[in-house]
């Protein structure tokens, strides 16, 4: 998944090159987050010390830096929050200080403590604010004490299940269980009813305990249908501190944000003020002496309450990858971020679109498709989100773009002439003088494309760069390179300018188009090979309600049915976290399990087969 | 039939003389008509094979008809069929009867083009023997269904393929046989066993000189086998093709198995269990559309060299993904198609027997747009270890390609022959012989590179310097050594105390590409994203390799 930003200003922080700084600094992050701050290292002529785990040996932050230690096995319990081999490290390297990026340590008071203890710097804020914002529940003690506006709710420590439903019956349903430890939307859960009190608060305090090592979690009000706005804060050594604008962050999927923009086209400039009056009034109140974002949920009607305060800045397309790099089932399923701008939301907007169409992305399954749909809705683009909009636009899950008739004619008319340019290229061979190759004279290639089982007639005629595409009837100019072997094919059609994809291609007529984010399979058949088509058997295919295959690589962390269960149709039948997040698998349909081939603790691929059922 | 013809010409002739001779010259124009006519019946039958009928018939079975194959496979308006007119010359059961006679007999034979380029082919075809089936019910072979007699071979059908074979052999093209025939043809007796071994002697003949492939659309049995057994490539259609020597039931009479067909010769166990067939396609539309994009790796004939098509994969790519791909334990796997894809052009890759000893991987990709033969050991699976079925699958592979100028790129990572009893009895000795004949046999361009282990006898084997590969490369993870550590270790140091310090240093002095580069035995240790653009450099260069090897009359691979 991407984390993508659209923004209309983009300044940049410059520095007094003759300021001291440090010889060499550790690194305790990994990923793009690493390379960030290795990179600015550089430019500051800083030496660096990356910090990895075994899977991570290879990986880009490794290379860049100027030193690596390995601090432990895969788990991040084992690695990036390893504090003993970390603090190893650094004596080891002799670093002066320690950038702790965000996430993992960066807000740990106890990463901090030892630091101070050693006398190396921590690049942050220091460990009284952590310790205060760190902590949802003293964050927000001390919100309320600062007088910020809070969300109505428990704000001790929930004991159990049974607890749990009896305080969310109090504050009223909906409510939000969320890690007291969390961030990230890790071990965050909505609950409607009992039920879901129980379940989330099984699920949340597994997954807190998994990927922070703490289990104490909090519940709280759910604020239905509300915006996700952030205000950016920076303080100093001397009780100074300011705001600067908002980001609105509510295009969210599991309450990781999907989509960003700045400024928020929600806010007036009122509630922006008090917004900001208030991020700073809490900065004081921990003498926050850094950068620092300050998360609010925004209502329709425009109150606002303090969510949480985050001890960093967020930047820039970054990645922490490049080709051959494991995106490992253990770490955080961001890859790259992606941020555009432009003198207008609408510029900003078209660019957006056009580099998503130039990401190239093969092997791994991705969220392109998504934000491309996400920028062009209707909804978004007159502003009207909240965080609750990906599931509300999409209650039944995004299942790709939907073409116009005339996109569609577009995608039929590209889809042929990539066809015939193939089978024309077939005919190029290098002269070979004993036999010579006579051509076969195609004036109008006649084809039958099939997509989303319609069967369209087309006839393609080549002249050139330029094909003459007929697709049921309306004709079509498409014009490009045609490079067959280029991962990116810049197409003309009728003027308008298209990034296609050609993502795979059999001799039986398969291809695989990405077009508009969105990646289509059609046939392509020549007429007669589409009449004689006709003739063949339909294959047999596997009932897929009845067996149950892991969506993604990741570990089985609970198998709750045996051989000759009863099992109900959306029962939960196993549980497999896959990029630090725990998912419910659920039963295709009504039935008894006829045979369960995982257990928990198993590793599992793609597509791998869990649980049969009869 | 040529006087008929010769009365026609005269007829013209005369048709311009004066009047008086009309009467006679109008006696003669209307027997030239009735030829012209029966001409047109005969070719009018031939076009329809056995008949509407038939023809639905074979498409409610989900099969094309032996034309409408032909009109898949080759070029549109290419094709140029040859014995339209011939028919069978059996007397005996009524054969003779006109009604029994169907012009071509039961296979289409001729030339035509497969992207531009010659190839001759037969498409064998069911047509209307309904009257006949009272007599061949008690044939060799005993299908569920009748109509499948169809296509039987006859000394005329087979005179046909021969034919063509010949002709395709004298002008340098490859065959293309489309098998779809219920076996001998029993009212004919010895005259059609003879035209099975007719067909034999020419596969043999065309053997090497020209590729010869066989697809298999519907049965093949009994005698029929060995015709496709003996061309290079048999492929096969999924659910409608069969290939056996006899059929379940003489099966069941005589070893008392119960089988069914599809068990015992459908596509699915002769392209994971037996190795006969190379590859299988979903159905007939499929299978044919992939025939093409085969054909087109292949070169005419033995006398020209590897096609070279169209690239627009530029040949200096570097693969930086590759700079990653070997894992850092050696005891973990990849999987080295994935290297292949990266490698090769437009990752574009036809890969012969990809579900049979699945520890080795062949098959046709292009460098360049030049077509190349890939030989790989696969570390998925069985560790990529070498054994009876991964070696003739391989060696099989790699004689094809030195028969046709196709030039050879071998990537390496062997842990060595597998061992135990299983292999020993099954004769991995004489069958490991075979890969290592073919690699020491062929004279194309061979450019190898060693991406991880390269143990023992089998480092010999997989085209290593020694056998005259003509570039060979180590990646920095080479590993080129008689044996991994642990297994060398305990026979060096039996007894010894102190292993893990023995291990240690076998890792710091063999576990590594040196050994093998500071005598010459790899040419160069190169970063592997560099792969392509280094095979690319050097196929161009080697293109022009010749050797010269002693007479002989032929040589003796280890059978």
């Amino acid at each position: 998944r991407q984390c993508l930003m659209v923004s209309r200003n983009l300044g940049s922080v410059g520095y007094d090159p003759n300021e001291k700084t440090f010889d060499k600094i550790l690194i305790a992050n990994r990923g793009e987050i690493a390379c960030r701050v290795i990179r600015t290292c550089k430019k500051m002529g800083i030496k660096t010390v990356a910090i990895h785990s075994d899977v991570d040996a290879s990986s880009v932050h490794v290379k860049m830096a100027d030193e690596a230690v390995c601090v432990g096995p895969a788990p991040t319990s084992k690695s990036y929050l390893n504090m003993d081999a970390i603090m190893e490290a650094i004596k080891k390297t002799r670093a002066q200080a320690v950038h702790p990026g965000y996430g993992f340590l960066s807000e740990n008071k106890e990463f901090a403590r030892c630091l101070a203890a050693e006398d190396v710097v921590f690049i942050g804020p220091d460990t009284h604010a952590i310790q205060a914002m760190g902590d949802k529940i003293e964050s927000k003690l001390l919100a309320k004490k600062a007088e910020v506006n809070t969300i109505p709710g428990f704000d001790g420590v929930v004991k159990d299940a049974e607890e749990a439903v009896r305080i969310a019956r109090e504050i009223g349903y909906p409510v939000m269980i969320k890690a007291s430890a969390g961030g990230g939307g890790k071990g965050m859960r909505i609950a409607w009813d009992d039920e879901e009190t129980r379940d989330g608060f099984r699920l949340s305090s597994q997954e807190a305990a998994s990927s922070f090592g703490d289990d104490r979690l909090l519940i709280e009000k759910f604020i239905d249908n509300p915006r996700h706005i952030e205000i950016q804060v920076l303080g100093d050594k001397h009780g100074n501190a300011l705001w600067l604008n908002e980001r609105e962050c509510s295009i969210q999927r599991r309450n990781q944000k999907v989509v960003e923009e700045a400024p928020s086209i929600f806010l007036d400039a009122e509630t922006r003020r008090a917004m900001g009056e208030q991020a700073v009034a809490l900065a004081r109140a921990v003498k926050y002496s850094s950068a620092g974002t300050v998360e609010f949920l925004v209502d329709s009607k425009k109150n606002f309450y303090f969510l949480e305060m985050n001890t960093r800045l967020q930047v820039r397309v970054d990645s922490g990858i490049q080709p051959g790099s494991d995106i490992s089932i253990y770490y955080d399923p961001m890859i790259s971020k992606l941020i555009t701008y432009g003198s207008d939301r609408t510029e900003a907007l078209k660019r957006m679109a056009d580099a998503l169409d130039n990401y190239v992305i093969r092997g791994v399954t991705h969220n392109i498709a998504l934000l491309r749909e996400v920028i062009i809705n209707s909804r978004f683009v007159k502003g009207d989100i909240s965080t609750k909009f990906l599931s509300d636009v999409y209650p039944d899950g995004f299942k790709g773009h939907m073409l116009t008739k005339s996109e569609k004619n577009q995608l039929l008319a590209i889809a042929s002439s990539l066809f015939v340019a193939f089978q024309l290229r077939a005919q190029h061979f290098q002269e070979n003088s004993r036999m010579p190759v006579i051509k076969p004279d195609i004036a109008n290639w006649e084809l039958s494309v099939k997509l989303h089982d319609k069967v369209h007639t087309v006839v393609a005629s080549n002249n050139g760069s330029m094909f003459s595409v007929e697709v049921d009837g309306s004709k079509l100019n498409v014009t490009s390179t045609w490079n067959l072997a280029s991962p990116l094919l810049s197409v003309s059609v009728d003027g308008t300018q298209r990034t296609v994809q050609c993502l795979s291609r059999e001799a039986g007529g398969n291809m695989s188009i990405q077009f508009l984010g969105t990646v289509y399979k059609v046939n392509i058949l020549t007429r007669l090979a589409a009449e004689l088509n006709k003739f063949m058997l339909e294959k047999v295919t596997e009932d897929t309600s009845s067996v149950l295959r892991s969506p993604m690589p990741g570990v089985v962390v609970a198998v709750s049915v045996k051989p000759g269960d009863a099992v109900a149709e959306g029962q939960e039948i196993c549980v497999i976290e896959a990029m630090k997040m725990q998912n419910s698998m659920t039963a295709g349909k009504t039935g008894t399990v006829k045979s369960v081939h995982c257990q928990a603790g198993d590793t599992v691929g793609e597509g791998d087969l869990l649980v049969e059922l009869e | 039939m040529a006087a008929a013809l010769r009365v026609a010409a005269a007829g013209a002739r005369l048709s311009v003389l004066a009047s008086g001779l009309r009467a006679a010259v109008r006696s003669l124009c209307s027997q030239a008509t009735s030829v012209n006519e029966r001409i047109e019946n005969k070719r009018r039958t031939a076009l329809l094979g056995g008949g509407q009928r038939r023809i639905d018939a074979q498409h409610k079975r989900g099969k094309l008809t032996a034309r409408e194959r032909i009109s898949l496979l080759l070029d549109p308006g290419s094709f140029v069929e040859s014995d339209m007119f011939v028919e069978h010359r059996c007397a005996d059961f009524g054969m003779a009867a006109d009604k029994n006679k169907f012009p071509g007999d039961s296979v289409v034979t001729g030339r035509g083009r497969i992207n531009g380029r010659l190839v001759y082919v037969f498409s064998q075809q069911i047509i209307g023997w309904a009257q006949w089936l009272p007599l061949v019910i008690s044939a060799l072979w005993e299908a569920e269904d009748f109509t499948v007699f169809g296509g039987s071979l006859s000394g005329a059908h087979a005179q046909k393929i021969c034919k063509i074979m010949d002709q395709a052999i004298t002008v340098g093209a490859p065959v293309i046989g489309l098998n779809d025939s219920g076996g001998a043809r029993i009212q004919e007796g010895v005259e059609s066993l003879a035209g099975y071994a007719d067909i034999f002697l020419r596969n043999v003949t065309a053997s090497g000189v020209i590729p010869q492939i066989s697809l298999i659309m519907g049965p093949c049995a009994g005698g029929a086998v060995y015709s496709p057994a003996l061309t290079d490539f048999t492929f096969m259609v999924k659910d409608t093709s069969y290939l056996f020597i006899t059929g379940p039931d003489v099966v069941k009479s005589v070893t008392n198995e119960d089988v069914t067909q599809e068990e015992l010769g459908g596509a699915k166990t002769h392209t994971t269990m037996s190795g006969v067939a190379h590859r299988a396609f979903e159905n007939d539309v499929d299978a044919l559309c992939n025939l093409r994009d085969f054909f087109n790796y292949l070169p005419l004939s033995s006398q020209d060299p590897a096609p070279i098509r169209e690239c627009h994969d530029p040949s200096d790519r570097l693969v930086p993904e590759l700079d990653t791909i070997v894992p850092l334990e050696s005891t973990k796997a990849y999987n080295m198609v994935d290297i292949i894809h990266s490698v090769v052009d437009e990752r574009e890759f036809f890969e012969i027997m990809p579900n049979y000893a699945k520890n080795i991987i062949v098959g046709f990709a292009r460098m360049n747009g030049r077509t190349v033969g890939i030989v790989g050991n696969q570390p998925k699976v069985a560790s990529g270890c070498l054994d009876i079925n991964s070696s003739v699958k391989g060696a099989r592979f790699v004689r094809f390609c030195d028969a046709f100028n196709i030039p050879l790129i071998t990537f390496v990572d062997v842990p060595g022959f597998l061992p135990g009893t299983a292999q020993e009895y099954g004769g991995i000795i004489r069958h490991g012989a075979k890969l290592l004949y073919a690699f020491a046999e062929a004279t194309v361009p061979k450019v190898t590179v060693i991406t991880r282990k390269a143990y023992g006898g089998a480092y010999d084997v997989m085209s290593s310097k020694h056998l005259c590969g003509d570039t060979n490369y180590a990646w920095p993870t080479a590993e080129i050594a008689v044996m991994g550590a642990k297994g060398a270790v305990e026979i060096i140091f039996k007894g010894h105390e102190n292993v893990e310090a023995a291990q240690a240093e076998y890792i710091e002095k063999f576990a590594n590409p040196f050994p093998a580069a500071v005598r010459g035995f790899v040419d160069d240790i190169i970063q592997p994203s560099s792969t392509r653009a280094r095979i690319c450099c050097d196929l161009d260069v080697l293109a022009s390799k010749k050797v010269q090897r002693p007479w002989r009359k032929h040589a003796n691979i280890p059978l």
